[in-house]
């Protein structure tokens, strides 16, 4: 009995050892657990979108075991009396079925519709951090690249799921694309036949889309993914300037146990929301749009919203068809084809482009802050007004019925807005982007505003400032140099005022450091470049 | 445990793990030093044990698992015993999906915020330093690597062995070509193959009928008589054949049109004028497809007012009163005309098929 109780303590070790004899996991591991991260609230944006990634898998995988990629003309006799009777594909039908006849179907298809949703919009705003802050460059130009083919597979990821379930809305969008494929020179008809499998809509698509969708691109999208990750963990992630933080260091903590923690704590918080979004509001009611048919469409159907800038440089396109003989390219080929492949591609050399324009050939793991290169915060303003003006565009009736603005009107706002907008885009934040620099600099030069208004002997007034660093004889503020990160501005970011607000949790919270970074000197820092 | 300044790290030295006398930290902080860490604070978020403030947190924390746990069992609960087969009209079970919803969401964010609460609250704050060691391989290694793949590449000896390289290429290429072959054959589909190629017939083909012209008809199959649509009032209709009005003849859903007699004289002044279309109305009946020659909508939207037709999709516009040509918007092309007229029954029949090819533009086209 004793002995017994012994070997049971000594289990683990044995265990261990074992493991480590065959596997040699102990180094590594040490590795691991140790490994340093840097912490800013920005860069949980990619975990967002990992997150939703998951949910998409598991939701996904629930789907499937109910829905019938056919499209098998069916009579439907379920619940949903209002659609009785109704001839319908055999998808449509389990689409039915599993939104009404299977226990708790609706709630898992709104999951996953969310968290699509969802992974695409942090996709985007996680794609924006690291543009905005030149968390492209050299080394991670790849990691850039792989996010952008992410994106790309992930729209259509969205595109294929959104014509599985074969309703109204779903046959319209694969009547497009259909006619976005006819548009392509010479090999369009090939194209299009092969891949309908005959003249459009055809008996075979939904199954192609079927494979396509819970097969082959969540495959790849696995695959990108893990290198994306495995690529983060080598390189090491970037961080923001500040005291301590090196080009050659990382500042953080370590991963376990309080950085896992929190990670975990948090997809469960992105997953809990996701829940929500999906009992609470309703998305894609499939049963209300019925069946496709070639004759019928609604007014406001949209496509989900990472598809709308496709539709609206479609609607904003004038009708500019180029004759080649007895040929012709039809003017859906620029937007759909030319412009969906530019805008996946270009910015997928961005990393090199702006390397080659700045002569740059260094390493970076310093963030920059997106003020201190105008350039670049203009040129991704002006992207991000592009794709609004085209985003809005694709609900442009929608705008037009419910403002009373003629349609027509709407069409030319958008064509002009396609063009003037992104100019005055990127002019508006070059200037903003100085004008934060030159405050920087002055605080730095003269020291923080403090609200207090002296006057002087000879009747002037002077507001006084408060040096942020040491004084002259004169008293007067010795300038600072700009260190790449936030210049205190106000009296209370030097400790000046208590936090007003008590916190839920015990302690109150500590207002953050004041994160001053000029102090630091003795540490090497990467040498900030400010675009102009 | 109180503040530990500078443990570990670059300036440590190392220390002999196996010494009894070190504590637990101790090993930690040897450990660290071998992964070039350096702890610079590392602290108790309260002062003392067991203070009154940690175990405030501590309550908090273990309240926060409490409404998990309760949610995530209500969400079983409502899963298994609230009503949820659909009826019509308002019953219980329209509130399954919401109340599954609230449940697990509760459940779900309570669990993660107890977790990210323990983790940001109770455990102790550190900031540590890893130096990053992103230096590249050495010199002498890139060369080593480079001079290996090289000698590799000679020692295969394809630069001196010119009938290999032709062999190689030869003899692999159709195991790639037949690789890719069963694909690309097995998916290609001539559009252009057969008598009447699908992308220049629709349903009101008559080799759809045995040669016969095609009964325009509703969406039942039943025919139309022109007294059937009222003035200034339209239809859609469909070829008359076996499946005509399904996704098989997805091409030839038609609208027909019975214009007022001032707007039909305008129409067919319009229609006479042009080659194509001379002759197809059927007195002041006419038919237009109704698949946009932009993208393929059905363009269904018909304004009385002002005999345009309106594409939902990209907002094209057609006037019908003028052989439907575009006015607005990016179709650049007229919706095809079918000539109509009305057999010995007096049904609407298609006096042929479509004349200009039905449906979106492509680069082939007549
Ligand atoms: C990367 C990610 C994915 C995205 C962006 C995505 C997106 C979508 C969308 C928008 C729909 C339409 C939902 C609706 O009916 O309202 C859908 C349907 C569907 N998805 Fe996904 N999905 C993804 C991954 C997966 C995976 C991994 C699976 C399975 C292994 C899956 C299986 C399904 C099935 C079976 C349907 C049809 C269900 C139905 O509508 O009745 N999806 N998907
Ligand atoms: S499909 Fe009709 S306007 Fe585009």
């Amino acid at each position: 009995m004793k002995r017994r109780k012994m070997d049971l303590a000594e289990a683990p070790k044995t265990f261990a050892k074992g493991v480590d004899d065959r596997f040699q996991a102990a180094t590594p591991l040490r590795g691991l657990l140790n490994k340093v991260f840097p912490d800013h609230w920005s860069f949980l944006l990619g975990e967002i979108a990992l997150f939703s990634f998951i949910v998409l898998l598991l939701t996904g995988v629930f789907l499937t075991l109910f829905f019938d990629p056919s499209m098998k003309e069916v009579q439907y006799d379920g619940d949903y009396l209002a659609l009785r009777g109704t001839w319908m594909s055999a998808a449509y039908e389990s689409s039915l079925n599993l939104s009404f006849e299977v226990r708790g179907g609706l709630f898992m298809r709104q999951m996953h519709h969310w968290a699509a949703l969802l992974f695409m919009a942090s996709i985007v705003v996680h794609m924006a951090r690291i543009f905005f802050t030149g968390a492209f460059r050299k080394p991670r130009e790849v990691n850039w690249v792989i996010g952008i083919l992410l994106f790309l597979l992930g729209f259509f990821a969205g595109f294929t799921g959104y014509s599985l379930p074969d309703d109204g809305l779903s046959g319209t969008g694969l009547r497009i694309a259909s006619a976005i494929m006819l548009t392509l020179p010479v090999i369009g008809t090939w194209l299009s036949a092969s891949i309908f499998g005959g003249e459009f809509p055809g008996e075979l698509i939904i199954g192609r889309f079927y494979i396509a969708h819970v097969l082959l691109i969540p495959g790849i999208l696995l695959a990108l993914i893990a290198v994306h990750l495995g690529l983060i963990f080598k390189q090491k992630h970037t961080q923001w300037p500040g005291p301590m933080r090196t080009n050659e260091n990382v500042v953080g903590e370590r991963m376990f146990p309080r950085y896992a923690m929190k990670q975990g704590g948090f997809f469960m918080a992105v997953f809990g929301v996701i829940a929500l979004l999906a009992g609470l509001f309703q998305i894609n009611p499939i049963w209300l749009f019925g069946p496709y048919r070639a004759a019928e469409v609604s007014s406001a159907s949209q496509p989900d919203w990472y598809v709308m800038f496709m539709d609206g440089l479609v609607r904003l396109m004038p009708n500019w068809q180029i004759y080649i003989g007895n040929y012709s390219i039809p003017p859906m080929f620029w937007p759909a084809v030319v412009g969906l492949g530019a805008l996946f591609t270009l910015p997928m050399a961005y990393p090199w482009l702006e390397a080659r324009k700045l002569k740059d050939k260094r390493t970076h793991h310093l963030l920059q802050r997106p003020r201190d290169n105008p350039e670049r915060v203009g040129i991704g303003m002006m992207a991000f007004t592009f794709f609004m003006v085209a985003t809005l565009s694709g609900a442009n009736d929608v705008i037009a019925d419910k403002f009373h603005i003629s349609l027509n009107a709407m069409t030319w706002a958008g064509r002009i807005g396609l063009l003037l907008l992104p100019p005055l885009a990127y002019y508006i934040s070059v200037r903003i982007c100085l004008g934060l620099q030159q405050h920087d600099r002055e605080v730095l030069a003269h020291g923080v505003e403090t609200g207090i208004i002296k006057r002087l002997p000879n009747g002037q007034f002077v507001e006084v400032h408060q040096p942020l660093g040491p004084v002259d004889e004169h008293g007067h503020p010795i300038p600072l140099e700009y260190a790449g990160w936030v210049v205190p501005k106000k009296m209370n970011r030097l400790g000046a005022l208590a936090p007003a607000v008590k916190g839920f949790f015990y302690p109150v919270e500590k207002p953050a450091e004041a994160p001053v970074s000029p102090a630091v000197e003795a540490i090497k820092r990467e040498e900030i470049k400010s675009g102009r | 445990m109180t503040a530990e300044h500078h443990a570990g790290g670059a300036g440590a030295k190392p220390v002999d793990v196996r010494d009894p006398h070190l504590t637990r930290f101790d090993i930690v902080k040897e450990g660290l030093r071998r992964d070039d860490i350096e702890i610079v604070t590392y602290e108790s978020q309260f002062h003392g044990q067991n203070s009154k403030a940690e175990k405030r947190v501590v309550r908090n924390i273990a309240l926060l698992f409490l409404i998990s746990g309760a949610a995530t069992l209500a969400f079983l609960g409502f899963y298994i015993w609230w009503p949820w087969e659909f009826e019509l009209g308002h019953t219980l079970s329209d509130y399954y999906t919401p109340i599954l919803g609230i449940s697990l969401g509760i459940g779900l964010l309570a669990l993660g915020f107890a977790i990210l609460a323990w983790a940001k609250k109770l455990l102790p704050h550190e900031l540590s330093i890893q130096q990053r060691h992103g230096d590249p391989s050495s010199d002498s290694d890139r060369l080593i690597a480079g001079q290996t793949i090289i000698y590799m590449a000679d020692e295969l000896g394809v630069q001196r062995r010119p009938l290999l390289k032709g062999a190689i290429a030869l003899g692999m290429a159709p195991l790639g070509l037949a690789a890719a072959a069963p694909l690309v054959g097995g998916l290609i589909e001539n559009p252009h193959k057969g008598e009447h190629p699908m992308m220049y017939t629709t349903g009101f083909h008559p080799s759809h009928n045995d040669g016969k012209p095609v009964r325009l008809t509703r969406e039942d199959g039943s025919p139309i008589r022109p007294e059937d649509v009222s003035t200034g009032g339209q239809m859609t209709v469909f070829p008359g054949i076996p499946h005509g009005a399904t996704n098989q003849h997805a091409d030839s859903p038609t609208l027909l049109i019975h214009l007022r007699s001032d707007d039909a004289t305008v129409t067919r002044a319009a229609a006479d004028a042009d080659p194509r279309n001379r002759g197809s109305m059927w007195g002041d009946y006419v038919a237009y497809s109704k698949i946009c020659t932009h993208a393929g909508c059905p363009a269904s939207l018909y304004e009385q007012q002002t005999n345009r037709l309106l594409c939902p999709c990209h907002q094209s516009q057609f006037l019908i009163t003028d052989n439907a040509q575009p006015i607005f918007g990016p179709a650049t092309r007229r919706l095809p005309m079918l000539p109509l007229t009305v057999d010995a029954e007096g049904f609407f029949v298609a006096a042929s098929d479509f004349k200009d090819t039905v449906g979106p533009d492509f680069w082939e086209r007549p």
